[in-house]
């Protein structure tokens, strides 16, 4: 449901101020959304100073030095630190990005770091990410294959081949780490996540119905036609705008609306 | 432990960048339309109830403040038109990357801008 404000225990205050007299000589102010769970307080922005001599050139480099030198109760997801896994999708200078693959260096201002945009909160930038999980669980994100009498030829023992140009319908699509930034940057999810598939989701469906080995395009087709699931898309193309691997869900999802129109 | 999970800042913190903008416009211009379009039936029902009528009609128009509501209506309507075409486009599946995007982003303003002053030159 569309609900512009936030409610009152996500009301987010003034919090702590990190630092210190020292003299710092390449100065980068950091503001940092924290919320413990583990209290009744509502979620606050805490002020941290870093020197960017002493740093590594990302944003998550920044996070790791926060979390080593001055505050280690200060809690986010990181894995790859090389953009590969998508574990630290977070909201930083008003863009959803993951941090690993930001440069400090682009962002003039103070940097201020949100977790993902619409999501309850676990602790601090840790979003919880189960419902949009179980959403791609729900468009069957694994190679399909009917044995029935019609497809036959399936039940041959032979190897499933791909030429190469059926392999890249698949490129722009495989690439994506499900780090949820597209998902989280769309008006649209934050006022109908409870039935909007949202556009990572809606690229994996598009994956998976452009393989040349899946047998069940068809239906797969059938089974995201639906007002709720996929018509939610209104081509904001926040998505596209966001996403850190450079992907396109936006056009993902007006191809799969097009071969709906044409296939079904 | 507290199982009373926050919302994260959305609307508040995310950067306004063009795509929404572009697109929340195109809403914005579509019910000011509509409420314009009541305003066009109001003219023709006017004129329909003869001269009397109509004058009242010209009485309110000659208001500047009229006139700047019309202007920023024809732009609505030639804002909703061009960028109403490229959805059409991207309906199709083209245009859509990026940097196509923000073109025809600023193409549909230019046009509209455009448009409207060359209309309000000619009338």
């Amino acid at each position: 449901m569309v609900q512009f404000t936030l409610p009152k225990n996500s009301v987010v205050k003034q919090g702590i101020d990190h630092r210190t007299d020292y003299k710092i000589e390449k100065s980068k102010k950091i503001i940092i959304y924290r919320w413990n769970p583990e209290n009744d307080e509502n979620p606050r922005l805490d002020t941290y100073e870093i020197d960017q001599n002493k740093c590594g050139p990302m944003v998550l480099d920044a996070l790791m030095k926060i979390k080593n030198e001055i505050d280690s109760t200060i809690t986010f997801r990181r894995s790859c630190r090389e953009g590969v896994c998508g574990s630290c999708a977070m909201n930083i200078d008003g863009i959803n990005t993951l941090a690993c693959l930001k440069p400090i260096e682009e962002i003039k201002s103070d940097i201020k770091i949100y977790p993902l945009p619409h999501m309850p909160v676990v602790k601090d930038l840790v979003p919880d990410l189960s419902q949009a999980y179980s959403q791609l669980e729900s468009i069957k994100p694994w190679l399909e294959r009917s044995n029935n009498a019609a497809n036959k030829d399936l039940n041959k023992l032979e190897e499933e081949k791909q030429s190469p140009k059926e392999r890249e319908k698949l490129d722009g699509q495989w690439e994506c780490v499900l780090c949820f930034c597209c998902t989280t940057s769309c008006p649209s999810y934050w006022w109908n996540s409870d039935e909007y598939l949202g556009p990572a989701v809606l690229l994996q469906a598009a994956r998976w119905v452009n393989d040349s080995r899946d047998s069940e395009r068809k239906k797969r087709l059938q089974d995201i036609n639906d007002s709720m699931k996929l018509y939610r898309c209104h081509s904001i193309m926040n998505c596209t705008r966001s996403c850190p691997k450079g992907l396109n869900p936006a056009k993902a999802i007006a191809d799969l609306k097009k071969a709906i129109v044409t296939e079904l | 432990m507290s199982t009373n999970r926050p919302l994260s800042p959305h609307l508040s913190i995310h950067k306004k960048v063009l795509t929404a903008t572009f697109s929340i416009f195109h809403r914005f211009t579509g019910i000011f339309l509509s409420l314009g379009s009541a305003l066009v039936s109001l003219w023709v029902l006017l004129i329909a109830l003869g001269p009397s009528y109509y004058n009242l009609f010209e009485l309110i128009s000659s208001y500047l403040v009229f006139k700047i509501f019309l202007f920023i209506w024809t732009v609505g309507v030639f804002y909703h038109l061009f960028n109403g075409i490229r959805y059409l486009f991207w309906s199709f599946g083209k245009g859509m990357d990026l940097n196509t995007v923000y073109l025809s982003g600023y193409l549909v303003i230019i046009l509209s801008i455009s448009s409207s002053i060359v209309i309000w030159v000619l009338i």
